[in-house]
């Protein structure tokens, strides 16, 4: 392996950021400082530029500005009940002035006025998820827990057993309206131990993530940056 | 084991990453197994017909690279390798720009496809959960615009899509929310796409009641996940060769999680719990 440095100045840049995070692990410093904040500054211009450009200006502004000059969505549909969804553009100034509110927080007297657009946003998201959830999580998952316990393998009913046994005590280990005593100690201490098992696992999964996180620095810096390949 | 309790965790860090880099100066070569869930990945992508339009949400940003771009790029590779089109949305502001580039340098392997023909990257969306019900109402009104600022509708690619009903398959790779949960929830579940996921390993658990309730055909979980759909489709990656290294990190972690509960039995006066 012989090394060959690139000659790209971005990657030089990320190369410099990356070994000024990684000297935190030594110790805070001003390099690390001058990485954090470089991040936070770029992050906060590069989110602004983009929701503007790839949000406000295609979903908002233009279709907005077509429907006000009379420009119609589709050429090629004609007839009053020819209108695809994209077509009521027009009321695309209510979400815009809803938007304009959520400014009114910087003007202390009508700041009140930006509790509107946030209303708006809170019962559309709680709506959204919740509908969601009751038909992704909560049903589908009921349903799927409702196993056979007699497979044509053992081994398949074997583990249909573990999870008949793993699901109802773990859901007891939560009941709380009876003190965990006799039966019910036991079935929760069960409980428990499985929930403890699905913790381990998690953990394990975490530490994969952070460690790849890792490589993932150190490929690229041995590869990009030193050209070692 | 006093002297455990004393150690400067910078020794930790050290000896982390020099376990980390040795084996990629020096691979180790240690086996790797493809199992049952990414071969179920694998083989729901195998069984959409030919030539089919294909929508895959690249929901992540640069923080997840090593463990999303893998898979990024060899489902991609796949979907390309059996003329499929592709139909490319990112849910991650900080993902448009690293998921083009990508698929740019994918698709670049096939010298007869062609932007908006074979592949489009239609860019990013705020909006999270709402934007995904949008897209069911159709593909263009949530996204006009591609990521390069064209008409979304003026695109070949885009003239057969209309809303969910267009694609046999969805292809999702996910670093967290919105991801893996909000398309099985919003998508999945109201508009029965068949779908599977590449996710990262912390969030991978929570995605597997999803597997065993059949809502996910098949589940790519971190690096090992991606290493080993690389495996399954005679691919040697930057995941496949960073499995040496993740293995020596997870029995090092193992190690001082053994060492550290020793270290803490052994003090005086300390009751086992």
């Amino acid at each position: 392996m012989t090394p060959h440095l690139t000659m790209d100045f971005g990657t030089w840049v990320a190369a410099f950021l990356t070994l000024c995070a990684f000297s935190f692990l030594y110790r805070d410093n001003p390099f690390y400082k001058l990485a954090e904040h470089l991040f936070v500054g770029v992050s906060a211009g590069y989110y602004i530029v983009l929701n503007y450009w790839t949000v406000i200006w295609p979903n908002l502004l233009q279709p907005l500005g077509k429907a006000l000059h009379g420009q119609g969505v589709d050429a090629t549909r004609t007839g009053m009940f020819a209108a695809e969804l994209g077509d009521y553009r027009g009321w695309l100034l209510l979400p815009g002035v809803l938007g304009l509110l959520l400014f009114t927080r910087l003007f202390g007297k009508i700041g009140w006025l930006s509790r509107w657009p946030l209303a708006v946003i809170i019962g559309v998201y709680a709506g959204i998820k919740t509908t969601g959830f009751a038909q992704g999580d909560f049903v589908a998952q009921v349903q799927a827990s409702l196993q056979p316990l007699l497979l044509p393998s053992p081994w398949l009913t074997f583990s249909a057993i573990v999870f008949l046994v793993g699901l109802v005590t773990s859901l007891l280990f939560f009941f709380f309206s009876r003190e965990h005593k006799g039966a019910l100690a036991v079935a929760s201490r069960t409980g428990m131990y499985f929930l403890m098992i699905g913790f381990g696992a998690g953990y394990g999964f975490t530490v994969m993530s952070r460690i790849s996180l890792l490589i993932g620095r150190f490929q690229f810096l041995l590869e990009n940056w030193l050209g070692l390949r | 084991m006093t002297w455990l309790e004393r150690l400067d965790r910078r020794w930790i860090f050290l000896v982390m990453g020099l376990l980390v880099l040795g084996p990629l100066l020096k691979p180790l070569y240690l086996p790797l197994t493809v199992t049952k869930h990414v071969l179920n990945f694998r083989d729901a992508i195998d069984r959409v017909p030919n030539g089919s339009t294909i929508l895959m949400s690249c929901d992540y940003d640069p923080g997840s690279i090593p463990e999303m771009v893998p898979m990024t790029r060899t489902a991609m590779r796949h979907l390309l390798s059996k003329n499929c089109k592709v139909v490319i949305t990112v849910l991650w502001p900080a993902g448009p720009g690293l998921v083009d580039s990508v698929t740019r340098r994918v698709a670049a392997e096939f010298p007869g496809k062609r932007y908006g023909v074979d592949w489009i990257n239609l860019g990013y969306k705020a909006g999270n959960e709402a934007v995904m019900v949008v897209m069911g109402q159709g593909i263009a009104n949530a996204f006009p615009r591609d990521y390069t600022g064209a008409e979304t509708r003026s695109f070949p690619i885009m003239h057969n899509v209309r809303d969910y009903t267009s694609f046999p398959l969805l292809v999702n790779i996910s670093a967290g929310y919105p991801g893996t949960k909000e398309w099985v929830q919003q998508v999945q579940a109201r508009f029965h796409l068949p779908m599977v996921s590449g996710c990262t390993a912390v969030s991978a658990p929570e995605y597997y009641p999803y597997l065993q309730s059949g809502q996910l055909l098949g589940l790519l979980g971190g690096m090992a996940g991606a290493a080993e759909y690389e495996k399954s489709r005679g691919e040697q990656g930057t995941a496949t060769k960073g499995m040496d290294a993740q293995s020596l990190g997870h029995v090092f972690v193992a190690l001082c999680i053994v060492l550290g509960n020793l270290a803490r039995r052994a003090r005086p006066g300390e009751e086992p719990r």
